[in-house]
């Protein structure tokens, strides 16, 4: 991720902010400028609540080099109260044991490092609430 | 009259048990839990560091005050573990936290007394009228080198506050700093692990300066030590804070809620901020409270406080320092610690 985009997408990464739009209700997020729902462009910017539950889960035991540290970890999609799902990594917790339905809070985290002397990169991450 | 508004705090769960480490180098691991008083100490994950501990700690101290962040006119973050050596990390944490781009942002740098240093600069922006609400926090993820005494102590973990005049939770009735020349502690550019002067990092170091910010605050506000329910000094150990009390004549009763330390570790830059935020969540309205740091170099800060009706009914919007210290939590080994301080050097 070079770091132009990293910081365009500042605003749905750290705050969780997505789109909500006017015209059919549908929550899209990352947030867009068009609904991919009903083509409307009238859409409102709203932050998701910090918390959801996991939809879907695996574990990637083969990672990419940057992520070799952290393997095995749980990749999972987490969908939010609103109806947005975020593709996350579910920390603090054996991988393993991290199920569908699972509650998770999202914790502000270091996702990645851009190299030794890269900016740092954060977003956010699924927590087990138990 | 200024006061917290909102306070938060962060722990990470993974911990480390002190038998573990003494275990590690040989050492005995009943004497270091006597002579330290350390049971065990929070670890920061791969993914945790200063920026992510103060965001955790901020969203708490937002979510207490109940305001537009937005508001917030100044954030400083007090830590001696910044990731960045150039690029503060409070514009990471007023970006994540919503209330950039209208805000003053420094991080601030005294050993472990960065976290108070920053909430006295943003009280006093509060009290003279430059801001409407400000934002101190101290946190850091400690480094202590391997097979040293600091080893067993160095932890992670913060604690973020906002000041402001509307609805405090505690008012601040005085604070007060005592600061010198000592180089009891220190790191010099470039190196990776703090050194420390041994013994010498006690009576001429933190015992002088807690004891002399604390007379003095004691002085200046007409308190006895026995006036106050709760009191947090700084937490290098659990000893040196227990010791301190007693000198000033406080009783461990008085200091029992914000002595963290022998669950915690010391968080350095959060230590007794964290102590702080740990009294707020049990004071009942009335209750009188004392904090005084210690940072290496040296020096102490003193606050006075004094908790308010509406405590009690905010403590509940945030996580509590007990429901961090006692909730879920993974304990490592020695291997597992190594790799999460990135003690182990690895190939590119």
């Amino acid at each position: 991720m070079p770091s132009p985009r990293y910081w365009r997408e500042i605003p749905n990464r750290y705050r969780l902010e997505a789109a909500r739009c006017s015209a059919c209700g549908a929550v899209l997020f990352p947030p867009r400028s068009i609904c991919a729902q009903c083509r409307s462009d009238q859409l409102a910017r709203f932050q998701l609540s910090r918390k959801g539950k996991v939809v879907t889960t695996t574990v990637v035991h083969v990672p990419p080099g940057e992520f070799l540290m952290e393997a095995p970890y749980a990749m999972a999609v987490v969908e939010t109260p609103e109806g947005a799902r975020l593709m996350v990594q579910v920390v603090d917790c054996d991988p393993a044991e991290v199920r569908p339905d699972m509650e998770v809070s999202l914790e502000f985290r270091l996702i990645r490092r851009e190299g030794h002397s890269g900016i740092l990169c954060y977003g956010h991450k699924g927590v087990p609430v138990a | 009259m200024a006061g917290i508004v909102g306070y938060g705090a962060y722990i990470p769960r993974n911990r480390i048990r002190s038998e573990e480490i003494a275990r590690q180098w040989g050492k005995d691991p009943q004497a270091i839990e006597r002579g330290l008083l350390l049971k065990e100490k929070s670890v920061p994950g791969l993914d945790e560091d200063t920026i992510t501990i103060s965001v955790a700690a901020g969203r708490g101290a937002v979510d207490r005050a109940g305001i537009d962040p937005a508001l917030i006119g100044a954030v400083y973050v007090g830590s001696e573990s910044h990731p960045y050596a150039v690029k503060p990390s409070g514009t990471v944490v007023s970006e994540a936290l919503g209330i950039a781009p209208e805000v003053r942002v420094a991080d601030f740098e005294f050993a472990c007394k960065a976290g108070t240093e920053a909430m006295l600069v943003a009280l006093a922006l509060v009290e003279s009228g430059r801001v409407e609400y400000a934002m101190g926090i101290g946190a850091d993820t400690s480094q202590g080198a391997p097979n040293d005494a600091l080893e067993f102590s160095a932890s992670a973990g913060g604690a973020a506050f906002i000041f402001g005049n509307q609805d405090p939770l505690a008012d601040v009735l005085d604070a007060y700093s005592y600061t010198s020349d000592t180089p009891d502690f220190w790191r010099r550019e470039g190196e990776f692990y703090p050194r420390h002067g041994g013994r010498f990092t006690g009576e001429p170091a933190y015992f002088k300066h807690v004891l002399a910010a604390t007379r003095a605050i004691l002085e200046s506000t007409g308190y006895k030590p026995s006036d106050f329910r709760h009191v947090v000094f700084h937490m290098p150990n659990g000893k040196f804070p227990l010791t301190a009390g007693k000198q000033l004549g406080f009783t461990k009763e008085q200091l029992e809620v914000g002595w963290v330390v022998p669950q915690m570790g010391n968080t350095y830059s959060g230590s007794s901020p964290t102590g702080l935020a740990a009294i707020l969540d049990v004071a009942d309205p009335g209750d009188l409270i004392l904090i005084t740091s210690f940072g290496s170099g040296a020096g102490s800060d003193s606050f006075v406080l004094r908790a308010t009706d509406l405590l009690p009914r905010r403590v509940g919007r945030a996580p509590t320092v007990r429901s961090m210290l006692e909730g879920p939590r993974r304990y490592l080994t020695y291997g597992e610690y190594a790799k999460y301080r990135e003690k182990i050097i690895l190939n590119d």
